[in-house]
């Protein structure tokens, strides 16, 4: 049992907190206000190695592990969450099923440049009426000489504006149901890609998802990623790693909004006293702090037995699960402390709160999560 | 960052589980009803070496870390809490005299402890008017030549009937406020210590919890713990010690009311199917699990930090209020899913409510710890 972190994750924890700080904090009201993609500083978290970060360095990633990426996601997400949204999108979406299922062939092509930074992936599973049922989908691949046809539209695609490459599911045995998926890797300025504008989001709003139409899509066989039909277990596994993101997003969300509220109930004063001497307010704060801790270890947790290479889908799922629900609190009761400033867009409490809303539904739902951890509970 | 246990950690956790499963829970029914102390088990936890598990070995500890006490605290609660509490303030006595008594009063009364010589020690800080403010207490001990002369009442004092050794605080300076207090070692039969009728209490009845009463009960000089002026800075740092102890008992709690429900769940049946196929079943085992497992995490990061030297009050403020009131929320969900079986003592969930419903009070009600923790934020 070892709660400490390396000098290398202390090191790049501390590089994020501080570009963080720098380059994300004074600009992300303004971003959200304008839904102003951060298109310079993605593109500084490419120089940085943060587009992939646990990739290795042969393949253009910053080598680091997965415990190192939940704490870069936490602090960047601090900064704003827009941004965390697009890095965790390439890192644990894009970037890491072509890390763990692509040939060293993909991995030269589809997975340099995009953890380099050089380019920007997505994933597209969702659909407009399959979300958490993946087996529901209807977009097809059909085989046609050393081609695969690609017919079919994908939802709510984050990055899916600007994405170079996106990891794509679809029905190869419509038959089979989630034995008939299989991933793809495709290149979205390819004949036969259509992208509809932005969707206007309650929050999250500097960062852009949009619908993706696929019409006869022609792509090359060798851009399978894994087998034919072993598309959900590429899916599943890839959103077991895309949670323990989200979850340090959440964090880190609810961090920016901890740390406001703490800063705010100092200097607010009401009755004569800091209403941080009240104890209704310091009660609300100290339930904020606790629940940060135990949503970051419960992060940790999962993010080191991925390190570890053992099966962590539960511990994915309890992290994400909790860590975006307290995200929910905490935002809340950070609105609650700031009172009437609270509602106001003179502060980002109200941005906090619209931010973490999304990350109990995204990559799984809450009652998704429940659906995977009370499974495993109920399988011993 | 590395969340696996080491051997020896390993080794005390599975000792106090096996024990737990044979010796503790198949009795835990009928010791309930009957409010039966259970005495035998207790000498035997001892030779086990769970009555001093972060003791050094000098004194007839396991000297095994605070990380191994957790879990072992964890593990004895989830076969029977209130031996649990029982082993949690003897193991919190012993470890206070380790960390505050002269070389003499370790050698003497630490090894009675770890060696079930005394079935247990207690903790004499709350009074029927002193609970969470300590400074408030009305207990003296007065200084007459070698002797320390104690008046006063204390109140809530679990295992106060059978210790072998109580330590008990009182003011030494009655204007001095928070450091007119010191602490005593006093044995259990002093004369001029009675001890008050056993409360009747809604849970962890087979611990026993009773008033005391000291009228100019006389102990030697000697049987001064730490210095004089100094009992208030030990009670704080006992009871963040014993902060971990009581998260760990919250945690083992819980955790056996989760395996109640699991197993219920599977086996019971309505609308034709285990009700463990209904979302609105399995969501609750979900949500429980869950909790618990942060529960846990923040336990033993606390119990981490104890075990490496540094200041660990604010985490085992969190790990206390955190796994005291997730425990509870587990048991409760844990009688909803039991149904009309959860409310009656056929099945343990009853039982588990009720005993962990006083973790969110003892030992800092989950309202100390709030202040505790937003103290240290705002420092």
């Amino acid at each position: 049992m070892q709660f400490d972190l390396t000098e290398t994750q202390q090191m790049l924890r501390d590089t994020c907190r501080e570009f963080a700080a720098r380059e994300l904090v004074p600009n992300a009201r303004r971003w959200d206000e304008e839904h102003r993609f951060p298109e310079e500083a993605v593109k500084k978290l490419g120089e940085l190695g943060l587009m992939g970060v646990a990739v290795p360095e042969e393949w253009g990633g910053a080598g680091a592990d997965n415990v190192s990426y939940a704490l870069a996601m936490e602090e960047i997400s601090r900064g704003c969450a827009s941004t965390g949204v697009i890095m965790s999108v390439n890192n644990s979406l894009y970037c890491d099923p072509v890390l763990r299922y692509g040939t060293d062939e993909q991995k030269r092509k589809w997975l340099i440049p995009f953890a380099r930074g050089e380019k920007l992936g997505c994933f597209g599973l969702t659909e407009p009426e399959a979300g958490s049922d993946a087996a529901a989908q209807k977009t097809t691949a059909v085989r046609d000489g050393d081609h695969y046809v690609i017919n079919g539209a994908k939802n709510w695609i984050t990055n899916g504006t600007r994405a170079d490459a996106i990891v794509l599911f679809a029905m190869t045995n419509k038959e089979a149901g989630n034995r008939g998926i299989s991933a793809f890797l495709v290149d979205l300025n390819a004949p036969g890609v259509t992208r509809a504008p932005a969707d206007r989001k309650l929050g999250i709003s500097a960062s852009e998802s949009c619908s993706l139409f696929f019409e006869n899509v022609r792509v090359p066989a060798e851009n399978l990623l894994g087998k034919e039909g072993e598309g959900f277990k590429v899916a599943m596994s890839t959103l077991d790693g895309g949670r323990i993101g989200i979850a340090a997003q959440a964090l880190g969300i609810a961090r920016a909004a901890f740390e406001d509220a703490l800063a705010y109930s100092k200097e607010r004063k009401s009755f004569g006293k800091p209403i941080s001497q009240h104890q209704a307010i310091s009660f609300m704060l100290a339930d904020m702090a606790t629940e940060i801790d135990a949503a970051r270890l419960l992060v940790l947790r999962a993010a080191a037995l991925k390190d570890q290479g053992v099966r962590h889908s539960a511990e994915s799922s309890m992290a994400k699960l909790y860590a975006s629900e307290m995200s929910h609190r905490v935002t809340h009761k950070a609105i609650q402390i700031h009172g009437g400033y609270g509602y106001s867009k003179e502060y980002d409490v109200e941005r906090y709160y619209r931010d973490s809303r999304i990350t109990e539904i995204y990559e799984g739902t809450s009652e998704i999560q429940r659906i995977v951890i009370s499974a495993s509970l109920l399988r011993s | 960052m590395n969340f696996e246990l080491n051997e020896l950690q390993i080794a005390i956790r599975d000792t106090a589980r096996k024990f737990a499963e044979e010796r503790l829970a198949p009795g835990a029914r009928e010791r309930d009803r009957k409010e039966i102390f259970p005495r035998e088990e207790i000498l035997e936890m001892a030779r086990l070496g769970l009555m001093g598990v972060n003791v050094p070995e000098a004194y007839g500890g396991a000297e095994a870390g605070a990380v191994a006490y957790s879990l072992a605290l964890s593990e004895i609660a989830r076969g029977d809490a209130s031996a649990a509490v029982t082993m949690g303030v003897t193991n919190m006595c012993a470890e206070l005299i380790c960390a505050a008594g002269t070389e003499e009063q370790k050698r003497k009364y630490v090894t009675r402890l770890t060696s079930g010589e005394y079935v247990a020690g207690a903790f004499a800080l709350s009074e029927p008017q002193a609970g969470s403010d300590p400074a408030a207490m009305t207990t003296t001990a007065e200084r007459r030549g070698d002797r320390w002369v104690l008046n006063g009442a204390k109140q809530w004092i679990t295992s106060g009937d059978v210790a072998g050794v109580i330590v008990v605080w009182a003011k030494t300076d009655p204007s001095a406020g928070s450091k007119g207090i010191s602490c005593f070692l006093v044995e259990g039969g002093t004369p001029g210590l009675t001890v008050g009728k056993p409360e009747d209490k809604m849970g962890l009845r087979a611990s026993h919890t009773v008033p005391l009463l000291f009228e100019d009960c006389e102990i030697p000089a000697e049987n001064l713990l730490g210095q004089e002026g100094e009992g208030f800075k030990w009670a704080m740092r006992a009871l963040d010690g014993g902060r971990i102890g009581i998260a760990s008992q919250s945690i083992g709690i819980a955790q056996a009311a989760l395996e109640a429900s699991i197993a219920y769940a599977k086996e019971r049946q309505a609308f034709g199917r285990p009700i463990a196929d209904f979302q609105a079943i399995a969501f609750k085992l979900a949500d429980m699990k869950t909790e618990l497992e942060a529960a846990r995490l923040l336990t033993l990061r606390a119990a981490w930090m104890k075990d490496r030297g540094v200041r660990f009050t604010r985490e085992a403020s969190m790990a206390k209020v955190f796994a005291s009131e997730a425990a509870n929320r587990v048991a409760a969900e844990a009688v909803q899913i039991h149904g009309g079986y959860g409310y009656v003592d056929e099945f343990p969930v009853e039982r588990h409510l009720r005993d962990v419903r006083v973790t969110t009070i003892y030992e800092g009600t989950s309202e100390i710890q709030r202040v505790v923790i937003a103290r240290e934020l705002l420092r």
